[in-house]
């Protein structure tokens, strides 16, 4: 047992602070927020080429072959920047699926530009009406003449305006079964937003979408299985990036209560405030070991159930913990807090979102008490 | 980073679970899971056959009697304990006094004490707190005055757990008055058998005898038993805390309450399906669940701090204490809630007869309380994360 990180994995998490540190600051986001596309692609070509793209990826498809460990220590230094390039929904979720359902044609066709960072894909797995369910239902895919019909809509697919693919999940006669869908074919509708923390996201119509046979992704009606399983390891992912911003608000809130000053001291001298400081670090930790056991899990679990149940333990604690660190960051701040002047009301918002995402602490406590 | 345990850790955790499946004795196992209290007899008596095994103070230095095991060994080690139902042995002995000695004794100190601290000849206790003196430790009172080659020891002393089973017992005492207080303290070794010691039960709100008042009154010891130098006691107490606080997430001891409790809540019928079932209660249970696996890690991420630092623990394994009896609160209080009304009859009288587990579970709730009170309570706890490790 050791919590160590490799040579390779501290080299990677460095570079990738150092660089976040000089070309993510505060006014540098805010750039990449008000542009056009609302993410960079000089951001996203950097983290092409440290390797982020592909270090989960199969060495066979051209990836370092690693998983949710080789990542945990980049993700909190996404979550710490608040980046909004959609790093886990294409190495968690989009490519982990393409890699592991799919052909050797449609790897080969797909995995090398989300390698090199010329192409983006994104999921779309979560339907209106159905929270957190990941059964496709209301998204149906028929077979006609050789090829399938897809129908039904998808709901807040986070990366959906730049992917170049859309992976999709839908009802088949039988079980779920993967799509790769090109957004620009007939049928398809995006209805693009941006999210209360920076994420570009859309909701997909798809009206008689006509879809080559080469369309389905791994065996049709039999996706369940790897569809669960990239979910619980974007969700491992999701939970390191909440402990970077965690970490984030809590480092900007230790700093703020040593400098403001009231009555003529230090409002940080105030018992009443260092307890609570006190429980915002202990928090973190506390979530942060269970993301630890997460990532290792779903590396090395060969039980679906014990994957799941670690997964969302870690989520019921890291939502619990971004809840009291985000809202105690603000009070502790005070006014400032809330303005959009502060980082911390951005952190704010990504770690009230990352309680939501993937299911919430009740859905997961759900989750959890049924397979423990 | 890998969170697995080899081949070895898991052949040695079977052989410690082994080893004490087939001597721990039963009588001293249903008092554990039971809940009852031990007898300084039965402390003893299983002291001693931990110390045949030479397992009874597995982290002392090797010369010493120590096991040289690593510490995921001893995380091992200790978790099979609580999982079991196995008594740690109480820590004032082998863990606080043995660990000052080490640093601070002189070798005949070492030599006169170790040995028998190892091999259970003697019961230590802790004489720190006084009436006056609880969280601001270092306002203490007890005088020990130098009179030739002696020390003569007068004040009081509060909250000895165990007291009444004491041979020894380690004391701060002040042995000057007149500049910085903490400045003024000592570290000395008292034989309760002195004349002039006087200890008197305090009484909890469990009904049980734990604590105890310890009155001293022209208590004559000898100079030789003061450790490191006159007015040194504050940092030797310094050193202590940590050592103190790194144990006290007690996640194997949790574990097994909590797998106890269950059962109880299988057990237990709501509206006719197991209480288990009801989402209310069960939210509850899972938190707690999660809270104590994040514990585990946590405790195992200090430890492989110490192993990769060669450091002792910093300020902030304050948060095991705090969130570790957070816990142990947490399951005392859903046990007692899970047997619903049955909760409340505490004895029989006039010849009745109850439940005596049941019977066991608000008292034991009552006496948990005391858990984020003692050894520097939750409050002093985040005190100390803030200064030493926030720099508040």
């Amino acid at each position: 047992m050791n919590f160590d990180y490799s040579d390779e994995q501290q080299q990677l998490a460095d570079s990738l602070q150092k660089y976040l540190a000089s070309n993510y600051g505060f006014e540098q986001r805010k750039a990449i927020l008000n542009s056009a596309t609302g993410q960079s692609d000089a951001v996203w070509n950097t983290f092409a080429e440290m390797g982020l793209t592909s270090i989960a990826l199969p060495e066979a498809d051209g990836g370092f072959g690693g998983g949710a460990v080789d990542l945990l220590a980049a993700m909190e230094a996404c979550g710490e920047a608040l980046v909004v390039e959609p790093l886990l929904d294409n190495v968690g979720l989009a490519g982990r699926l393409l890699s592991r359902c799919g052909s050797a044609a449609q790897r080969s066709a797909w995995l090398p530009g989300l390698i090199d960072g010329s192409v983006k894909l994104a999921f779309a797995g979560l339907e209106p009406g159905r929270r957190y369910e990941l059964a496709p239902q209301t998204t149906t895919a028929t077979q006609a003449g050789g090829g399938w019909v897809l129908n039904g809509s998808k709901s807040v697919v986070v990366g959906a305006p730049s992917a170049s693919r859309l992976i999709v999940s839908a009802a088949t006669a039988g079980g779920a079964s993967l799509f790769l869908v090109d957004p620009k074919a007939a049928g398809v509708a995006l209805n693009p937003s941006r999210t209360v923390d920076g994420l570009r996201v859309a909701d997909v119509r798809f009206e008689n979408v006509q879809l080559a046979a080469d369309a389905l992704l791994g065996e049709a009606c039999n996706a369940q299985a790897a569809i669960d399983e990239a979910n619980d390891f974007a969700t491992a992912l999701l939970c390191a990036d909440a402990i970077g911003a965690m970490k984030s608000a809590c480092d900007a809130t230790l700093d703020y209560i040593k400098q403001r000053k009231q009555f003529g001291v230090a409002i940080g001298s105030f018992q009443v405030l260092q307890h609570r400081m006190v429980e915002m670090v202990i928090c973190t930790e506390q979530a942060r070991s269970l993301t630890i056991k997460a990532a290792s899990t779903v590396d090395h679990a060969i039980d679906a159930a014990e994957r799941a149940r670690v997964v969302s333990a870690a989520k019921v604690k890291v939502a619990d913990a971004a809840r009291q660190v985000s809202q105690e960051a603000v009070q502790l701040h005070g006014g400032m807090g809330m303005t959009e002047e502060l980082k911390v009301s951005h952190t704010f918002r990504r770690l009230t979102m990352a309680q939501q995402r993937f299911g919430d602490a009740d859905h997961h406590l759900e989750r959890f008490a049924a397979l423990t | 980073m890998d969170l697995s345990y080899s081949p070895e850790e898991q052949a040695f955790r079977a052989e410690v679970r082994g080893w004490l499946e087939a001597n721990l004795p039963a009588d001293i196992r249903a008092k554990v899971t039971g809940y009852q209290g031990l007898s300084k007899e039965d402390y003893l008596r299983w002291h001693k056959i931990l110390a045949k095994k030479g397992w009874a103070v597995p982290h002392w230095p090797v010369e010493w009697g120590g096991t040289g095991w690593n510490i995921t060994q001893r995380y091992i080690w200790e978790e099979e304990f609580g999982l079991i139902g196995a008594p740690a042995l109480p820590s004032f002995g082998p863990n606080m006094c043995a660990s000052v000695l080490l640093k601070f004794g002189s070798d005949a100190q070492k030599q006169r004490f170790l040995p028998r601290i190892r091999e259970g000849d003697d019961f230590w206790v802790q004489g720190y707190s006084e009436p006056g003196s609880g969280s601001d430790l270092a306002s203490l009172k007890t005088k020990a005055e130098k009179v030739g080659d002696t020390y003569v020891i007068n004040g009081q002393k509060i909250w000895t757990t165990l007291g009444h089973y004491g041979d020894w017992i380690f004391c701060l005492v002040r042995t000057d008055s007149s500049g910085k207080r903490q400045d003024g303290i000592s570290f000395i070794l008292v034989d309760m058998k002195t004349p002039g010691i006087t200890v008197r039960p305090l009484i909890l709100m469990d009904g049980g005898h734990e604590v105890n008042e310890v009155f001293f009154d022209n208590v004559v010891v000898p100079a030789e038993n003061l450790v490191h130098e006159e007015g040194k006691g504050w940092t030797v107490a310094k050193y202590l805390l940590g050592h103190e606080r790194m144990g006290s997430g007690n996640v194997g001891g949790s574990k097994r309450e909590l797998a106890a409790l269950k059962e109880v809540a299988k057990r237990e019928l709501k509206n006719g399906k197991p209480l288990i079932e009801d989402p209310r209660f069960r939210d509850k249970l899972s938190r707690v669940e999660i809270e104590l696996d994040a514990l585990e890690i946590t405790s195992m991420r200090f430890l492989d701090k110490m192993r990769r630092s060669g450091q002792p623990p910093g300020a902030d394994v304050s948060m095991l204490k705090i969130r570790g009896t957070e816990v142990q609160q947490m399951i005392t209080e859903l046990m007692m809630q899970a047997v619903g009304p049955l909760a409340a009859p505490f004895k029989a009288v006039d010849g009745g007869a109850i439940d005596f587990v049941t019977s066991r579970l608000s008292p034991r709730y009552f006496n948990y309380r005391k858990a984020s009170i003692y050894a520097g309570s939750n409050e002093i706890q985040r005190n100390i994360i803030a200064k030493a490790s926030l720099g508040l």
